[in-house]
């Protein structure tokens, strides 16, 4: 990706032409009571009456024709090309927490390869005593593992550093997703191999042309790393490292070596351009700061949005949204409807769990006024996600990465909702 | 790492030794061989740890970074389009919207050499030899003004190399900066007197259309005219194209590296920085539709210049010269059989 996020071809088609259509069925607020019997209740419909479609129709089934529409996006002025691009996970049309593989975000540096089971390979050396190589089929026989953890990139929100740029939650916020992994602790291959002591350090690779290589602490890959080959209860996804990825829970996704093929142990960080010149985070001297893994606390409202405006005009509304938080479990999600003066506690649909998306729900009664909606995220640190302005006193307006602000979607009397940053 | 080449001499008694206490095996994969590790284990640490022989410098990068770099990162590592600019930046760091290179940014000049030849050139990643990586960097280098072109760059000479941003990083310190303030029980009323709309993305607009409502995204088709008016004004003199010369047009596509990393010729070809040269020969100056020339090249369009073997000899010799005012940055060809060869080798486009 590109140094900047500045939007190089201003687009001037109208965004909202979907909002605009989705209203035309909205009906006044209150109960509804029907003028003349509802002729999909009256007459037989056709699906009542004859056959669906047979079992394997579709041996591997995608989402039904009408959800169309809930695909990845891609933002072309972003980068120069799609094979080093990235992007973004339609989070303003999906509810619960696990994201399906199918509409997951995808970041590829050299594109998504082709790799084979059988061609796959895991070398471990280094500061070890046993040099070794594992095929797929040994990492099978290892005791394995199932967690749920998010994936953030470390540029998701990048793009809205300077001001409010992307219109949709899909592209504020879609760098993320969220699944159950199964793999086999890191721990254990690091112990198979015996490594040393000495080694501070693991370097970690991948067999695309990028390779991708980062250095992680021992004590990270020590503690909650894992070597996952399935994800959602199948097998990874080509765009997602398949057949086998790391997973770093809570640190930056770029961290997250896809198609891995070595760990090597060391007593130094190998300092590779993904840890250098990328992923680090330039303050207002100048100064950058490395090796800021930890994705901090963050939410947004992922309905309404831009992408999800109100169609059903004013009276109960369930104002949803996404937190987590790198360092633990989100404990708690406030939201505020006019712009951050008042806050309300919302309902967290589960307790938070470590390192993994939160679903929060907002059930509430609508006016039909201008509203300023934004969320807050706490998680078990106690730490509190700040505002941009809080985030730019500290670090200024050039950072790219790790921006957790809180954000701000103007909803209108008619429903319709827009990405906008107030004082 | 040569940690492993030490340790394979020691029995397997001595291995067990060392192990972590707790540790569990499984008895799960095989040794890794010599040649394996050799093949995979490339990283080149800050210190220069992992650094293979040979050597190169920036004249002989030069060369190779022209012919394997500069479509994408521009001849003089200026980047093109959206494409990582290597050279420059310089002091930048502070300001507003930053330049990062590998002479302004990269504290290390390892990661440069472990990058370029483990994952570059784009599309053709692992190919370089030593001697070649070494060349690239030293001319990375140069282009940044960081060491002169006779500096011959080797492992013995790596260190010797000073990256001006090499004190530019710290550490993580969120903990104490951020997170020790930004903590505790929240504002929850009367948090603030007003709230006023300081920005918005629909002013900006560069969102992509999402609209997927119905079948067509309804594109609002090209409200700019292309334009065409140019393609109208067919050249009124042909060109004196002499017999084509094999071994000329082969030369000429050597020299036309040169012109690679703005210019595309041939089916696939696109504007770049620079127009398509397809059909160049006998054409009007500014024929390319949907290109957007320099005032100063659509002036003499509409004097009526036409791309002859004379005018473009001309030009190629000292196109800001020839075309004060030409966007074309490049410093022209100084020698005539080039120029004759390049002429020779897109007259060979011209039924494009």
């Amino acid at each position: 990706m590109s140094d900047t996020f500045e939007a190089k071809k201003p687009n001037r088609r109208a965004f909202l032409r979907g909002a605009a259509t989705a209203g035309v069925g909205a009906l006044a607020a209150g109960a509804a009571r029907a003028e003349t019997p509802d002729p999909l209740i009256t007459e037989t419909q056709e699906w009542a009456q004859s056959f669906g479609d047979g079992v394997d129709a579709t041996p591997y089934g995608l989402p039904i024709q009408f959800e169309g529409d809930v695909i990845r996006r891609n933002v072309e002025w972003l980068t120069a090309d799609t094979v080093s691009s990235i992007n973004f996970t339609p989070i303003h049309a999906l509810d619960g927490t696990i994201t399906p593989q199918g509409c997951a975000f995808e970041r590829h540096h050299s594109g998504a390869i082709e790799l084979k089971k059988e061609d796959y390979r895991l070398m471990i050396n280094g500061l070890v005593d046993r040099p070794l190589v594992f095929t797929y089929a040994d990492l099978e026989r290892f005791p394995r593992e199932n967690h749920t953890y998010f994936l953030e990139c470390a540029a998701n929100t990048g793009m809205e550093w300077a001001g409010a740029q992307l219109n949709g939650a899909q592209f504020t916020h879609g760098m993320i997703h969220n699944m159950e992994y199964t793999g086999v602790p890191l721990r254990t291959l690091l112990e198979e191999a015996g490594y040393d002591t000495a080694g501070k350090w693991v370097y970690v690779e991948g067999a695309d042309a990028s390779s991708n290589g980062r250095s992680i602490p021992m004590e990270k890959a020590l503690d909650d790393v894992l070597v996952a080959f399935k994800a959602n209860g199948e097998a990874l996804r080509k765009e997602h490292g398949y057949p086998v990825r790391l997973v770093v829970p809570g640190w930056e996704g770029n961290m997250w070596v896809k198609w891995i093929r070595r760990i090597e142990v060391t007593d130094a960080p190998v300092e590779s351009r993904e840890e250098t010149s990328k992923y680090t985070d330039t303050l207002a001297n100048g100064i950058s700061r490395k090796w800021t893994w930890e994705m901090d606390a963050k939410s947004v409202v992922t309905s309404p949005s831009p992408q999800s405006p109100i169609t059903h005009g004013k009276g109960p509304l369930v104002i949803t949204g996404l937190a987590w938080s790198g360092r633990g479990a989100i404990t708690r999600v406030d939201v505020s409807k006019d712009g951050g003066k008042t806050w309300e506690t919302a309902r967290l649909a589960k307790p938070g769990e470590k390192m993994a998306l939160t679903r929060f729900y907002l059930d509430t009664d609508w006016d039909g006024e201008d509203m300023y909606l934004q969320s807050r995220a706490m998680d078990e640190t106690g730490y509190v996600q700040p505002t941009k302005t809080q985030l730019r006193d500290v670090r200024g307006l050039n950072s790219i990465y790790h921006n957790n602000c809180i954000q701000t979607w103007w909803v209108r009397p008619n429903g319709e909702a827009e990405n906008v940053e107030v004082s | 790492m040569s940690k492993f080449l030490k340790s394979i001499s020691i029995g397997a008694v001595a291995t067990l030794l060392a192990m972590p206490a707790a540790a569990q095996t499984f008895g799960l994969g095989r040794a890794a061989l010599p040649e394996e590790i050799a093949a995979w284990n490339l990283d080149i640490h800050p210190d220069g740890t992992g650094l293979p022989d040979g050597q190169g410098d920036a004249i002989e990068g030069e060369e190779i970074f022209a012919a394997k770099c500069a479509a994408c990162h521009g001849d003089f590592a200026e980047g093109i389009d959206n494409w990582p600019k290597l050279a420059g930046g310089m002091d930048t760091l502070d300001h507003k919207d930053p330049l990062k290179t590998v002479g302004s940014y990269w504290p290390y000049l390892s990661t440069s050499f472990d990058y370029i030849r483990r994952s570059m050139p784009y599309g053709n990643a692992g190919t370089l030899t030593a001697d070649e990586t070494y060349a690239i960097v030293a001319y990375i280098l140069y282009s940044n003004d960081l060491i002169e072109d006779d500096f011959v760059l080797s492992k013995d000479t790596f260190l010797d190399v000073e990256m001006p941003n090499a004190d530019g990083f710290i550490v993580d310190d969120r903990m104490e900066t951020e997170v020790a303030i930004w903590s505790g029980e929240p504002c929850m009323t009367e948090c603030k007197d007003k709230v006023e709309v300081t920005m918005r993305a629909l002013v900006l607009d560069v969102t992509p259309d999402v609209d997927t409502t119905t079948a067509a995204a309804a594109e609002p088709a090209a409200t700019e005219e292309p334009v065409a008016a140019a393609a109208q004004e067919e050249p009124t003199a042909e060109p004196v194209v002499a017999a084509a010369d094999p071994a000329l047009i082969a030369e000429g596509e050597k020299v036309f590296r040169k012109c690679k990393a703005c210019h595309q010729v041939g089916d696939d070809a696109k504007n770049r920085s620079g127009p398509i040269l397809n059909g160049v020969m006998g054409a009007s100056a500014g024929h390319i539709d949907g290109f957007k020339y320099s005032k100063a090249l659509m002036g003499k369009a509409e004097e009526g210049l036409v791309w002859t073997d004379e005018t473009l000899a001309e030009f190629l010799a000292g196109p800001k010269a020839y075309i004060k005012g030409t966007k074309m940055g490049f410093a022209g060809l100084k020698k005539d059989d080039e120029i004759k060869a390049v002429i020779a080798y897109l007259a060979t486009f011209s039924g494009q």
